[in-house]
């Protein structure tokens, strides 16, 4: 970037305004973790403490081998952790928001691709009219569609069932387009050779297509991932049994329980947050190859 | 014709498993909230009531509050999303490429991490006694602040904190479209003699005018659908001081069960995001068009 090299003062104030906003961007995660590690004296008090004890205090203690007290600071330091998992529903949840948002994933991948695959390199007709009516959906927001949206899962009957959170996610449509986009790209002479060999269509779709397809899967595959498990309003319409709570909804029943123990409530919310932030920090790349290809949506 | 349709159909067996679950969980909701908001629900089989439930939106005053409550988040939080991702991305923007990558994760992660997450510790740093926010301010000299509690400063809280989590989204949008900038434009204007910010209000910001566009019609369709953090900060209080329409519609429909009423609020809801998203691209749109 030639052209905006800035003087060395223009740079060092750029990198203070970023620095800066990136510490308040930041500071929110950061004390979501502190305040879950806290010793449970210190979760509330005035000051607060910015490092926890267990950080700051830990190696001292042991290089002055006071051994029990460094330990009894680990076991402070985790008692919000034993807490949530013992004497919450948190294991149930967390399994439930696992397996909730593996399936979503497997599937919109599975179907979004067939139904890609078919509208980028098959010729049927009522094919752009199809394509259309389905993209044309994604204009409605999805929060003005709750009510009837609640009528049809109460109809099938899975309302307080892990259905009534999954079929509705495998019904969103943003990957056909996705994948759509992405397939028009793989050129069709590499169908035509296929088919002359002799491939069936599903051998066309599982055996071209799909290996072809993978970074587009990926991409997709992981912002599917990312707002299955971290959805919210919805599955706490559809779900009103504790045992199949999401781990959103839980949090939110966590809170309404627990409205003043901070240590625990941070100690739930950093158990949901280190997911996303592992995914995140992984596959960086893909959330911004997904977000670029979704936004210049046509 | 019929024939045609044999010979493809392959071509709509691959669709068929996709179209049966989006018929069903799209079109369908679709089309029956057409209908239920002209309806009223009870125990016992539903009524026809005509414009009724309309008309008891517009003479229900907390309905009213609830758009006020939103019209006022939305006001700020909008253009403030799109300036701050506008600013950040243009300051990341010419640095090197571990920078940009670290700031760019240091921007998103708040994203990433569920809104419920956040808004839980936001809840947690503006409580009142032992909150970060008001030791911060201790540290300047300013007495504490009843930050959730207080009908003078609940929405400004979340306002505030909506404003301070990073847009990550809009930086990542922006940091695209101004990577695709061609540099030939830049050097043009530098031969021209114009300093780097005629450079970038010049060439930049008119550049990715497309991107404003785009993420100022997405922000304030989220911000009219605001919901998480003001379930998660306040639940819509203290009162009604921060119920916004997504929360009323919530509360309307799944704790009163008045699903009628709830759908015609949806309905509204619907148009005005529909209307305000055709009025800005009224007016920010343009036809930009560059040859890289």
């Amino acid at each position: 970037m030639k052209r905006l090299r800035a003087s060395n003062v223009g740079i060092a104030i750029i990198y203070l305004v970023l620095i800066v906003w990136a510490i308040i961007s930041l500071i929110p995660l950061y004390w979501v973790f502190t305040t879950s590690i806290q010793q449970p004296d210190e979760v509330a008090i005035m000051p607060p403490k910015l490092i926890p004890s267990v950080i700051s205090r830990y190696l001292p203690l042991r290089l002055a081998g006071e051994k029990e007290a460094a330990t009894a600071l680990v076991d402070g330091a985790l008692e919000s952790y034993r807490l949530l998992f013992r004497k919450t529903q948190m294991n149930r949840w967390f399994l439930n928001s696992l397996l909730i948002s593996i399936s979503a994933t497997a599937g919109i991948l599975l179907l979004d691709s067939m139904a890609a695959f078919s509208f980028a390199k098959k010729e049927f007709p009522g094919r752009d009219f199809l394509f259309w009516v389905m993209v044309g959906t994604m204009t409605i927001p999805g929060q003005v569609l709750l009510v009837p949206m609640f009528m049809v899962v109460r109809e099938l009957n899975v309302v307080n069932t892990p259905w009534a959170v999954l079929l509705p996610q495998l019904s969103m449509v943003f990957g056909v387009f996705l994948l759509k986009q992405f397939m028009l790209t793989i050129p069709s002479e590499l169908i035509e050779a296929a088919r002359i060999d002799g491939a069936s269509e599903f051998g066309i779709y599982w055996r071209v297509m799909v290996p072809l397809a993978k970074p587009g899967l990926a991409t997709l595959g992981i912002l599917t991932f990312t707002s299955s498990w971290n959805s919210f309003l919805w599955p706490l319409i559809a779900i009103q049994k504790s045992e199949w709570f999401t781990l959103p909804v839980g949090l939110k029943m966590l809170q309404d329980q627990n409205l003043v123990n901070y240590g625990l409530l941070m100690a739930g919310a950093a158990v949901a947050a280190v997911p996303m932030i592992i995914v995140f920090l992984s596959f960086q790349q893909y959330f911004v190859k997904g977000l670029t290809l979704g936004g210049v949506k046509g | 014709m019929f024939k045609r349709i044999w010979k493809a159909r392959s071509g709509y067996l691959f669709i068929l498993p996709k179209f049966i679950l989006f018929t069903v969980f799209v079109l369908v909701p679709i089309v029956w909230s057409l209908f239920v908001s002209f309806q009223e629900y009870r125990i016992f089989g539903t009524e026809w009531v005509g414009l009724r439930n309309f008309i008891d939106a517009f003479q229900d005053d907390l309905f009213w509050q609830a758009v006020s409550n939103t019209l006022r988040y939305a006001v700020v939080v909008t253009p403030a999303s799109v300036i701050i991702a506008l600013v950040l991305a243009s300051l990341i923007h010419p640095l090197r490429a571990g920078a940009q990558t670290f700031f760019r994760a240091s921007f998103y992660l708040p994203t990433v991490a569920s809104s419920v997450v956040i808004a839980m510790v936001w809840r947690w740093i503006f409580q009142t006694r032992f909150g970060l926010a008001n030791y911060f301010l201790g540290l300047l000299g300013v007495e504490p602040i009843n930050w959730l509690h207080s009908s003078a400063w609940a929405l400004k809280s979340v306002i505030l904190m909506a404003v301070l989590t990073p847009p990550g989204t809009g930086i990542i949008l922006y940091l695209a479209a101004m990577g695709s900038i061609p540099d030939s434009l830049y050097e043009a204007a530098r031969i021209d003699g114009a300093n780097r910010f005629m450079q970038w209000w010049k060439i930049t910001v008119p550049l990715v005018r497309p991107t404003t566009l785009y993420l100022l019609i997405v922000s304030t369709i989220g911000s009219f659908q605001v919901f998480d953090r003001v379930m998660m900060m306040t639940q819509g209080g203290p009162g009604y001081a921060t119920t916004t329409i997504v929360h009323r519609i919530y509360n309307v429909a799944f704790r009163d069960f008045q699903f009628g009423y709830a759908g015609a609020m949806s309905m509204l809801l619907f148009a005005a995001v529909i209307i305000l998203a055709l009025i800005q691209s009224k007016l920010v749109s343009s036809d930009v068009e560059y040859k890289g």
